[in-house]
């Protein structure tokens, strides 16, 4: 009984940790305050200041459409490759795998300042540059996402669909893609944690005048955050919380049905 | 599997390896083993036993390695209690613990600058339960703090995924051989969990070792990292031969963490972190 009590208890401490400046942003963006530590009352006028705040809408549109572009991509160009990267002898294979550890497991300076050296020779930094950053670190995500999906896969119910005159594309949507379609998905999710969260590598590929929120809170630090932040983060956590949640009930949905 | 045209799938990607994996890393050592005027020159690499350098690599080494024997000290008890309540979705665990990830980084950090500062929350609640004021801010605590924080995630889901995988009828066996509950942790979870562990190290201990953000915000400047001495060097210094120079001594440092892991783990197979 004491087991499971202090059990209890330090799950609770761990959830408050990584949950607590979360809280503590949530409430300010409430807060009918400037301070930081008085409370002033609530308030929602950083809601709506926020929305007329032109550099924390912009910076947020900006990561927008790395994010998605990114993610999109990557998904493709990634499980495109996952499936070349089966078809390949053993020696092909431990390359190709090898190669898409390093952005995994390299230093996240080292990456973005040799992305950025390489840039400088050819073009000018700016939101293309960027874009190419975040889909390099986003592609390994979806490939080792969907390869062991896909090491799954029977092969024989592939081949029997050959036979009996499917063509590969047909095969492949029937057969293959309803394997690995959970882990298509989960790798473009991971691929859209990353690129959202990301801040050291966009930080040295981007040109000037090109902000996502993470280089913008940066370079605004000085001046102190505005509350409007606190606001969009609680807006782009509830966004998050809520789509997640749909996801794992729709899953789990499915999950009962099929049994 | 073998099959020759399928293998072409790969093609987009293998350009991309070559011109944005392969390239920028050959781009980076050409910096690194050069001059200003192109010539060559191992000035910028041993630049790193230089007295303030040193210094920031050997602070650097020291916070990540703290930091990464924290988050295995709090994550390996957390992975076991998980494993203990037999959720039925596996991926609401993953869930819980990716899901502060959606709060942007730099504001989940700032958020920690705003609790541990000296008129911060913190304090206003020690000062209300009438406890002494800490000041934790701008020191290296308050960077360990952060960086524990903020890697804590990795270090609990391989972890965590490890101890799930192990199938109940081994630990049923074990008991009705006559172990007790510690011979049970020390001959079977134990064993089977240390890949979860390296690679848990693995993603705690690089990032830790290479950060300069966190160091940024909760060290106010303060605590130099080899991170932030690099940083200094491309944003401030614009000297890139010698940031280059310090980066590659920081690749070897990961190359070499990587490797020593690799070497200690016994199954061959890394468990995957997600």
């Amino acid at each position: 009984m004491v087991k499971k009590y202090s059990s209890r208890i330090y799950l609770a401490i761990i959830f408050l940790f990584l949950y607590l400046p979360i809280m503590v942003l949530i409430v300010l963006s409430f807060n009918d305050s400037k301070s930081r530590v008085v409370w002033g009352g609530f308030t929602g006028k950083w809601y709506v200041s926020m929305l007329q705040n032109e550099t924390i809408m912009e910076s947020f549109a900006t990561t927008l459409q790395i994010t998605l572009t990114a993610s999109i991509l990557a998904t493709v160009i990634g499980t495109l490759a996952a499936i070349g990267i089966q078809a390949m002898r053993r020696k092909g294979r431990a390359i190709l795998l090898g190669a898409t550890n390093i952005p995994l497991l390299n230093a996240d300076i080292v990456t973005g300042i040799s992305m950025m050296l390489l840039f400088v020779r050819f073009t000018k930094l700016g939101f293309s540059t960027v874009l190419i950053a975040h889909l390099t670190f986003d592609i390994p995500y979806v490939i080792l996402n969907v390869l062991p999906k896909l090491n799954a896969t029977s092969k024989s119910a592939y081949e029997a669909a050959l036979d009996l005159g499917a063509s590969p594309l047909y095969a492949f949507y029937k057969i293959v893609w309803p394997d690995i379609r959970p882990g298509v998905f989960s790798g473009f999710l991971m691929a859209v944690t990353m690129s959202l969260d990301d801040f050291s590598i966009t930080y040295f590929t981007k040109g000037a005048g090109v902000n996502t929120l993470s280089t913008m809170l940066y370079t605004e630090l000085r001046k102190g955050i505005r509350p409007e932040m606190y606001a969009l983060s609680t807006l782009l956590f509830l966004i998050a919380l809520a789509l997640l949640f749909i996801m794992n009930y729709g899953s789990s949905r499915k999950n009962e049905i099929n049994n | 599997m073998y099959n020759f045209k399928r293998q072409f799938l790969s093609g987009p990607y293998i350009i991309w390896i070559v011109g944005f994996i392969v390239l920028p890393i050959l781009v980076i050592c050409y910096y690194g083993i050069t001059d200003a005027s192109g010539s060559f020159t191992l000035e910028n690499i041993i630049a790193i036993s230089e007295p303030i350098h040193m210094k920031a690599l050997l602070l650097s080494l020291k916070l990540a390695l703290v930091s990464t024997l924290l988050c295995l000290a709090l994550s390996y008890p957390l992975a076991m209690i998980l494993n203990g309540l037999h959720v039925k979705h596996q991926s609401f665990i993953v869930f819980i613990f990716v899901l502060p990830m959606w709060m942007n980084f730099m504001l989940r950090i700032l958020a920690w600058q705003l609790i541990l500062s000296n008129n911060g929350i913190l304090n206003t609640v020690f000062q209300a339960l009438g406890l002494p004021r800490v000041s934790l801010l701008n020191t290296p605590a308050a960077v360990v703090f952060g960086m524990v924080y903020d890697y804590l995630p990795f270090m609990i889901l391989p972890i965590y995924n490890s101890m799930s995988r192990i199938g109940n009828d081994i630990v049923d066996a074990a008991r009705d051989l006559g172990c007790n509950k510690f011979q049970v942790f020390a001959k079977i979870i134990l064993p089977l969990t240390v890949s979860g562990v390296l690679s848990g190290i693995i993603m705690v201990f690089v990032p830790a070792l290479t950060s300069f953000v966190i160091s940024n915000l909760l060290g106010g400047g303060k605590v130099l990292l080899i991170g932030n001495v690099i940083e200094q060097e491309f944003m401030q210094n614009t000297n890139w031969n010698m940031g280059s120079g310090l980066s590659i001594v920081l690749m070897i440092f990961v190359i070499a963490s990587m490797a020593f892991m690799n070497s200690h783990n016994k199954e061959g197979e890394g468990t995957a972190v997600w």
